[in-house]
């Protein structure tokens, strides 16, 4: 059969480290898309070996947009092995740096990479697609996303002293308080964090009058949905339990414990993708595709837990008639709903007394061979399990990571993109941008970092079964 | 002074040193008006354009990374390595004391979460990864190391800003500089 390729190669290395494989079949009609993943550093064997403690440090090394997620799993895992919990205020420092980098991670996705689509258009000049060419028209604009991100980072950076792999979260607690000083710093943020998040939500919501029907049919199909929620089925991102959601909103599993996700998660390796393909156990490969991240834990909790947040949170249900919200697209609105929230909780903490306490620590040590720890990360849920030896070195690791679980709706989303886009052989400038929304609506780390400058390098290939090249479409 | 062109690029690493980069804030629209932020380089043959200033983060952990290297020294003048990964290796690294098969078997074929049988993905689209992950300087020259996992941002923005400058940064001169 004559099968024909379309190779889109955002460019494994400068920013992608992914790329995609769309296939023709023999009438020039889309088949199938693969969507490689080309990273892998090999955590779960190298941590073999270290002291279960080391964890916390070494994990957030994994990502750089999402360090403090891995952290505070990694130290919920050591502290089920030393059988402790940390204290009240430690808590608060945890949720507060958690939601910084929440923050800053939702900012950055929103503001420096999709905001250019949203403002300058799909179809503008790719070289100033970007947060300068927003500098550019909408100076202010600009200027207020990259304070939103600052906030977020400062949230850690005056509890711990560092931005980035934070050190300050231990075992059993806080290494460093909050300063009085730096508790006031923080306070002033808030209210022109909460107007910015307006600001985007009004950009959002502008894009929806105006692209109604592109936004509501943009990779639509159903899936299920897990995120984690407390105990009263509230929006939560530190610590809860899990809850999965089938595609008609219908809970199949409530107030499940992280410790037990074995039973709920399985994940296959494929031969064209360094990142495994999860799926909800109890349905098996083929029909247990979930999602995670803004828009799975929306669509999986029952309030949120803060008043701002839950205003927009009522627009938000309202979308689908109570049902979830399937359209791939809304993960931006979703991420802006978060948003919100996050910086409403900052405040709520920054305003508990307790928050200054110097009361941060428990001590603990070794006492079990196994500890499993989880946290929602910006793209969804992540977990950490190590089983150690008696004196506490790591003899096994395994980490499920957000955007893993994003894997197998990502690559269909494209699929259903390309099928909506691709005619033939014909390969516009247009359809490489919503090929490439289409991976960007889900924030993966694996390519967010590098284009926040700028937009994924491509090439599409249209290659026939021989190999032979048929066309080639490039731009970066 | 004419505008200098800047390029960064991510081999093997976090994003967590671009991720410091943005963490310089605002200054980014300084450092937008002293250099044009150019494309990234694209291996494969295709041109990266001659810059001024490359910032690279992470090792060199794959055959593309390794090619892309060579490509990215020859196009630009100043190569800058960028925090601890890119400099020595870091926690990149760390997968070297293991030998590949067996970093790759835990992950594909023993991982308690895995289903069936496993296998190490091998599809043709996919970067050969090498046996031992290697720091910028064992393949390339190197022009300026700027350590820290990752360098702090203001460190970032006063290295990029003297080499923007026509000058060569002091770096007894930074802040916060250290490895880790
Ligand atoms: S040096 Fe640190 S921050 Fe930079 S890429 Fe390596 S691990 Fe990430």
């Amino acid at each position: 059969m004559d099968k024909r390729k379309i190779f889109i190669s955002p460019v494994t290395r400068i920013e992608g480290h992914a790329n995609i494989t769309i296939e023709l079949d023999d009438r020039g009609e889309v088949s199938d898309a693969l969507f490689h993943v080309n990273e892998f550093r090999g955590f779960e064997k190298f941590c073999e070996g270290r002291m279960y403690t080391e964890m916390p440090t070494i994990t957030p090394r994994i990502c750089g947009i999402c360090p403090t997620s891995h952290t505070l799993a990694s130290v919920k895992a050591c502290e089920m092995i030393q059988g402790i919990q940390p204290p009240y205020t430690a808590n608060l420092l945890r949720r507060l740096m958690h939601i910084g980098q929440n923050l800053s991670s939702h900012a950055l996705s929103f503001f420096h990479l999709s905001a250019p689509d949203f403002l300058l258009g799909y179809d503008s000049d790719p070289a100033s697609r970007n947060i300068l060419g927003i500098a550019e028209r909408y100076p202010d604009i600009a200027l207020r996303g990259i304070r939103l991100r600052k906030f977020g980072q400062e949230l850690s950076e005056r509890i711990t002293g560092k931005k980035i792999h934070i050190m300050g979260i231990v075992p059993g607690g806080m290494a460093f308080p909050l300063t009085e000083e730096n508790r006031k710093a923080l306070l002033h943020w808030i209210p022109e964090a909460i107007e910015t998040v307006q600001l985007g939500l009004n950009i959002i919501r502008k894009f929806h009058e105006e692209n109604g029907e592109m936004v509501s049919s943009f990779a639509n199909s159903p899936t299920m949905y897990l995120g984690t929620v407390g105990p009263g089925g509230e929006h939560e991102l530190y610590d809860g339990r899990l809850r999965f959601m089938n595609q008609d909103g219908i809970i199949l599993q409530d107030q499940v414990m992280p410790a037990d996700y074995l039973q709920y998660i399985a994940e296959r390796s494929v031969n064209w993708s360094y990142l495994k393909y999860p799926y909800y156990k109890p349905f098996g490969y083929d029909n247990g595709i979930y999602r995670v991240g803004p828009l799975a834990r929306l669509n999986v909790c029952t309030r949120m837990k803060t008043p701002l947040a839950q205003k927009e949170f009522e627009v938000f249900k309202q979308l689908n008639g109570g049902r979830p919200v399937h359209g791939t697209f809304y993960y931006h609105y979703a991420r802006l709903i978060e948003a919100l929230g996050d910086v409403e909780d900052a405040e709520i903490i920054l305003r508990d007394p307790q928050v200054t306490s110097r009361h941060i620590q428990h001590n603990g040590r070794w006492n079990y061979e196994e500890g499993i720890g989880s946290s929602e990360a910006p793209r969804g849920t992540l977990f950490h399990h190590y089983r150690t030896d008696k004196t506490g070195k790591l003899v096994g690791v395994n980490l499920l990571i957000a955007t893993g679980q994003n894997n197998p709706s990502m690559n269909r989303s494209v699929l259903e993109v390309a099928r909506q886009y691709v005619k033939g052989d014909q390969i516009s400038e247009g359809m490489l941008n919503r090929v490439e929304s289409a991976i960007r609506c889900y924030d993966p780390c694996l390519s967010c970092s590098t284009h926040a400058l700028g937009q994924m390098p491509m090439r599409v290939q249209v290659i026939d079964s021989r190999g032979q090249l048929l066309r080639q479409v490039e731009r970066g | 002074m004419q505008k200098k062109k800047l390029a960064t690029v991510w081999l093997g690493g976090c994003s967590g040193c671009h991720m410091s980069l943005l963490d310089i804030d605002e200054r980014i629209l300084d450092v937008a008006r002293l250099a044009d932020i150019v494309k990234s380089p694209v291996v494969d043959g295709k041109e990266m354009p001659e810059v001024d200033i490359t910032l690279v983060e992470g090792s060199v952990t794959s055959d593309e990374h390794y090619r892309e290297l060579i490509h990215i020294r020859k196009k630009t003048k100043v190569l800058i390595a960028l925090g601890d990964c890119a400099v020595m290796t870091n926690v990149t690294g760390m997968r070297n004391y293991f030998n590949l098969k067996d970093v790759f078997d835990t992950a594909y074929v023993h991982a308690v979460s895995n289903d069936g049988e496993g296998q190490v993905p091998d599809h043709p689209s996919l970067l050969k990864l090498n046996e031992k992950v290697q720091p910028l300087h064992e393949v390339v020259k190197v022009d300026f190391v700027l350590p820290g996992c990752p360098p702090d941002a203001d460190a970032i923005f006063y290295v990029l800003f003297e080499f923007l400058n026509d000058r060569v940064p002091n770096l007894s001169a930074v802040k916060k500089l250290k490895y880790g």
